[in-house]
């Protein structure tokens, strides 16, 4: 790309495409019900009373506004800008996930769907997804891969307890990927009753635009809290990206702030060398998968790789296609971060603010010690605590050779 | 439009058309049983790591074959000896999106036009993405066969028809591969609707298995396509596949090609 456009903030384009990405990548049964998703879409953003609505359910269900917190003895350790904190592991269900899974259940409920249906990588999604089901009344199905259900019983169990049906899914290497597959194929044989609510901001168009929408509000309530706290915006925003939900809640809107820089962070795993990570943008190519143009992890004939992360909510091959256009713009930079300086920071933040945050978080507090310094104390950079880390404690212990 | 594939659907009689995965098995010899066996025209599977609109048999068949490396070379070659050994049988490769436009749009649809390609099916490029691959295949002859559905309703019919070839596949159930058939009276109405659209021949599939099931459908439509329940013999089989695939695609096309006195 090498004009910049007049605003960051007006994608996509009416056929759901973020310049070259994006799109409406599906099969045909699916088609009518992707198109009818967008008229409906469309007129729930117009009307008032479902803004209500949301609006009333995360204040009162999920517990919004999330605090923005400065983290001082992180900046004093860190010896550079100041680090400010977006809690959205406070919120009901310990993550960001809940504001769009509200949103989409409204979706569902106006378009009279009976039957809710989603993926789950971590169980977070699946938490979310399980507890609005709940809290409307309505069945929900969850595909998880067989392998994250070995390693994410607590959740499991959660998704349970909240009245869901959890579907372990066997088919390739059983993690986030698989179970997007087979949410696709359930949805595809159930077109007339269900909904299906992706988690992330990506699958086909108009998905990747209304999770932002409904993210956005991350954002929104930042640019005002650090206004109001701070009398200036923060001068460089942090967050972590696996589909990307969490950072483009946030980043979106500020894209228009020429002096508010943005990182996203990518789970480079073992290291982009060795081949193990899910670092979509620094190791990938365009390609086609899920509903969406995007960047993805693939092979010279265009066969999907398997990701790897320590976290198993990074741990998909692609990333939401418009930051795979914000990247191509060069709006956002993007950087990577592995397992390894990912558990480093999440001890860092448990010693130093007494905040347990998720793997996913982790990854953007790592980006933190390379980048701190390069700001000066008078500024101040904003990270995304996406979600808290008690569903991780498992995967660090064993990492750390702790016995629990 | 391809001589090939229309020539398929105006012998007087329904089409059968049969799909099995390419680089499962011994492939080269499970498409001439085939064709021995009766088969009007083939769809050649491309393999997928994520064939999301795929039932358990065909999936199975895409992990077999991706396990022993086929890649998209082996897929083109595979076409390219088909075609030498079989010069009037049509060809269409069947895949999903990813694999296609990897090396660009121009590229695959100059190799499937070199290989002798036909047609192809593209699972998850609906007509409002055409532009990835529509006009490169169109541009070098090749039929891009377009898929329509029971939730395609009249009002996007036009969309989909709109750069169209080949023949048009109907999806006559809403869900995925090789699970349940659909009811007969509602493939006749489908079929109906579809042909008031467009000249383009009208081949029937999804869940069909047996010869009775192919035979019915084909009193109805221009064509039926069997997918699973021959890509589950290539599973079963292995090396001794092409034999069931001669006896399976030959009773199917007993049945098909003797559902009609007339042609539609």
């Amino acid at each position: 790309m090498t004009k910049q456009p007049n605003s960051y903030r007006n994608q996509p384009d009416e056929r759901g495409h973020f310049g070259q990405f994006g799109g409406r990548y599906v099969a045909e049964t699916l088609m009518p019900l992707v198109l009818e998703l967008e008229r409906e879409y469309r007129a729930a953003k117009a009307d008032p009373a479902f803004k209500a609505q949301f609006d009333d359910l995360l204040e009162h269900y999920v517990g919004r506004p999330s605090p923005l917190y400065f983290a001082e003895r992180l900046t004093e350790e860190l010896g550079g800008a100041e680090i400010w904190f977006k809690r959205e592991e406070l919120n009901h269900t310990g993550a960001h996930k809940i504001n769009n899974c509200i949103g989409q259940i409204l979706l569902a409920l106006r378009m009279g769907k009976t039957r809710i249906i989603a993926e789950t990588g971590a169980g977070q999604h699946g938490v979310a997804t399980a507890t609005v089901c709940a809290r409307f009344g309505l069945p929900c199905v969850i595909y998880m891969g067989a392998t994250d259900v070995a390693r994410q019983q607590p959740n499991v169990f959660r998704m349970k307890l909240l009245g869901a049906e959890v579907i372990p899914v066997e088919s390739g290497a059983r993690t986030l990927k698989d179970a997007m597959n087979e949410a696709l194929r359930d949805w595809v044989a159930n077109v007339h009753d269900t909904f299906y609510i992706i988690g992330t901001a990506a699958g086909p168009h108009p998905y990747p635009e209304l999770v932002r929408d409904f993210q956005s509000v991350i954002g929104t309530e930042a640019r005002a809290q650090m206004l109001k706290r701070t009398g200036a915006l923060p001068d460089l925003l942090v967050a972590a990206v696996g589909g990307g939900s969490n950072a483009i809640g946030l980043f979106h809107p500020f894209l228009d702030d020429p002096d508010v820089a943005m990182i996203g962070v990518e789970a480079a795993g073992h290291g982009i060398e060795s081949g193990q990570h899910a670092a979509s943008l620094t190791g990938g190519f365009p390609g086609i998968l899920h509903g969406n143009k995007t960047y993805l992890l693939q092979d010279e004939d265009g066969q999907i790789t398997e990701a790897h992360s320590i976290s198993a909510g990074l741990d998909y091959p692609g990333i939401g296609p418009e930051h795979s256009w914000l990247h191509e713009s060069g709006r956002v930079k993007y950087m990577p971060i592995t397992d390894d300086e990912a558990l480093e920071a999440f001890q860092l933040c448990c010693r130093l603010e007494g905040i347990i945050p998720a793997l996913e978080s982790a990854h953007a507090l790592a980006a933190l010690p390379k980048i701190a310094r390069d700001y000066g104390k008078e500024q101040r950079i904003l990270v995304n605590v996406s979600g808290r880390g008690d569903k991780d404690i498992f995967t660090v212990a064993e990492h750390l050779g702790a016995k629990l | 439009m391809s001589d090939r594939l229309s020539r398929a659907f105006t012998k007087g009689r329904p089409a059968l058309v049969c799909f099995i995965t390419a680089g499962d098995g011994d492939t080269a010899a499970n498409l001439d049983a085939l064709v021995e066996g009766g088969a009007d025209v083939i769809e050649l599977g491309m393999p997928f790591t994520d064939p999301m609109a795929d039932g358990p048999g065909i999936q199975a068949a895409n992990l077999r074959s991706l396990g022993k490396g086929t890649t998209t070379a082996d897929v083109l070659a595979i076409a390219r000896e088909f075609r030498a050994r079989h010069a009037d049988v049509p060809l269409v490769l069947m895949g999903y999106a990813n694999p296609m436009v990897r090396r660009g749009p121009e590229w695959f649809a100059e190799q499937a036009a070199a290989n002798g390609v036909d047609g192809v099916i593209c699972v998850d490029l609906g007509p409002e993405e055409d532009q990835d691959l529509g006009p490169a295949l169109r541009a070098k002859g090749v039929a891009m066969i377009r898929l329509a559905t029971p939730t395609t309703d009249d009002t996007r019919l036009p969309a989909v028809l709109d750069g169209a070839g080949g023949f048009l596949y109907y999806v006559s159930v809403a869900g995925i591969t090789g699970k349940q058939q659909a009811a007969l009276g509602s493939i006749e109405q489908a079929v109906a609707r579809l042909k008031a659209h467009t000249t383009l021949p009208v081949a029937v599939g999804f869940g069909v298995r047996t010869p009775e099931q192919a035979q019915a459908i084909a009193r109805v439509a221009d064509g039926v396509v069997v997918g699973s329940a021959l890509v589950e013999l290539v599973g079963k089989y292995g090396a001794d596949a092409p034999e069931h695939l001669r006896a399976l695609t030959a009773s199917l096309a007993d049945g098909i090609h003797s559902a009609r006195k007339e042609p539609a």
